[in-house]
């Protein structure tokens, strides 16, 4: 693809911290080179924001090889950007052209409150899995990786679902500020695999426990999560979330 | 877990939409099948037949209360959900993903839920308590007293108004069953692909016919189709 400059103009979220009450600001940006990444876009802004004295921007970023789900930007109405199946580190310029006006939100969610402009807490996923997204194990030396014998489809199932990096995107996009697309990713990865059978009821009646006390909202399949989850983590692992909550809730012991 | 979570969390309580939701689905049924008699012609005795006789059950009576209850849990159940997940994001987007993410009708469910609704408040008063409370105009058919619930049907429908209401409602109820139907079945649990489709493709025709079925009836009645 030929390589081209572009002017942009931003209109990007500022809040001082989570108490505060933010408001949007606009940005002009020259010269943005068509090879850059967005990230890389907004770095230039920084610098260029820095020299001249004033805060730069906030924003949450590791990896920018979109695999660390730290990056988080709900950019023109869509969480990640406007490709499909893609974090925002990994959204390049091309995407747009000469003149484009974008508009930088965080992830709106009272369950991720704001730290600093594009930046919210996302603890609350961590404590999610704390509650129950693990297998315990006894300490010493690993079992042999091919003790134990798992069906083909149900190792793909669980390696896809294992695929969530916990951005936080589907619960961006939700209209109830749902997380169920993460905790039903985590929730399928060990139910779908041996190793997580032995803890599957507590592991769910916990976690829905907590994402509940997170204050998220509730599922109603409007599919919006799955439409921008930059690993393709599907819908049919809420529905499994949900069977393994009925069975676990009408058959659990205490 | 307590009993009481297993309905009253936010996973429990879209349990008891869904199966609320598949009970009344599977009464609409039974209502559109039942009334779809006044198409027989015959002057509605086949209609007024089949009114009585599900009037006189005692089982349908008992299952009636049954279904009122169904009624009322799916709506204050919808409500505090709908309004519920309302207040999990007080400051919201500049920028909508709108469309792009979902169908316009899966966001709506409160609002379509809220027409019929209001729907039911007038269909009730329509014919629901003038059969149980108020009195209809008796007929005779074969030599049985019954309620001429057909006459009353033809009364109703004979202001256009009140057609356009019911049509208006069925187009509501159309979306809401599209919705609902699938939606209904992934929250029991159904994840396997290979059922997904397929429900999907029932609920649409499900919905189809039972809203058409439905906003046939009053439009029949006012245009004399049905005699
Ligand atoms: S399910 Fe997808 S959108 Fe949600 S946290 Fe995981 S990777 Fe992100
Ligand atoms: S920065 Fe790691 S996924 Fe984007």
């Amino acid at each position: 693809m030929e390589h081209y400059l572009m002017n942009l103009t931003l209109k990007v979220w500022r809040q001082a911290n989570s108490n505060a009450k933010g408001k949007f600001e606009t940005f002009k940006v020259k010269d943005i080179s068509s090879e850059m990444s967005f990230l890389e876009m907004i770095d230039v802004l920084n610098e260029q924001m820095i020299r001249e004295g004033h805060d730069p921007i906030a924003f949450d970023h590791d990896c920018r090889e979109g695999i660390c789900g730290m990056c988080s930007m709900y950019i023109d109405g869509r969480p990640h950007g406007p490709w499909h199946a893609n974090t925002v580190c990994q959204l390049h310029m091309r995407a747009y052209k000469d003149g484009d006006t974008i508009v930088i939100e965080p992830w709106r969610a009272n369950a991720f409150p704001v730290i600093k402009d594009l930046m919210v807490d996302r603890s609350a996923f961590d404590r999610i899995i704390q509650a129950g997204g693990y297998v315990s194990v006894n300490t010493g030396s690993p079992v042999d990786a091919n003790a134990t014998p798992i069906q083909k489809d149900n190792a793909d199932a669980a390696f896809a679902a294992a695929a969530c990096i916990g951005c936080g995107a589907c619960v961006a996009a939700c209209k109830n500020s749902s997380a169920m697309l993460f905790v039903s990713a985590k929730v399928s990865h060990l139910a779908l695999l041996p190793q997580g059978n032995p803890e599957r009821k507590s592991r769910v009646t916990n976690m829905i426990a907590q994402m509940d006390k997170e204050g998220f909202g509730s599922c109603t399949n409007t599919g919006a999560c799955e439409a921008v989850c930059p690993k393709e983590i599907k819908m049919s692992n809420i529905a499994r979330l949900n069977n393994e909550y009925l069975v676990a809730g009408l058959t659990i012991d205490k | 877990m307590k009993w009481s979570d297993v309905f009253t969390s936010s996973v429990g309580r879209k349990l008891v939409m869904g199966l609320t939701g598949l009970f009344l689905i599977t009464f609409l049924v039974v209502h559109a099948g039942v009334n779809a008699c006044i198409w027989a012609n015959d002057g509605g005795d086949m209609f007024n037949k089949a009114a009585h006789f599900m009037g006189a059950m005692i089982v349908i009576r008992v299952v009636e209360i049954g279904l009122f209850a169904g009624i009322f849990i799916h709506i204050i159940q919808g409500y505090v959900l709908e309004f519920s997940n309302r207040s999990k994001r007080s400051v919201g987007y500049d920028k909508q993903l709108g469309n792009r993410g979902s169908k316009w009708y899966s966001r709506s469910m409160g609002l379509l839920g809220t027409i019929l609704l209001l729907f039911f408040i007038l269909h009730w008063y329509h014919f629901w308590i003038p059969s149980r409370f108020t009195g209809v105009e008796q007929t005779q058919v074969n030599g049985v007293e019954m309620h001429n619930m057909f006459a009353l049907m033809q009364i109703t429908f004979s202001e256009l108004w009140v057609v356009i209401v019911y049509v208006v409602a069925c187009f509501s109820l159309f979306w809401h069953l599209l919705h609902g139907f699938q939606s209904a079945f992934r929250t029991l649990g159904v994840s396997n692909n290979r059922y997904i489709q397929p429900i999907k493709t029932i609920g649409f025709v499900y919905a189809l016919i039972v809203s058409l079925a439905f906003a046939m009836m009053p439009v029949s009645l006012y245009m004399g189709w049905a005699h």
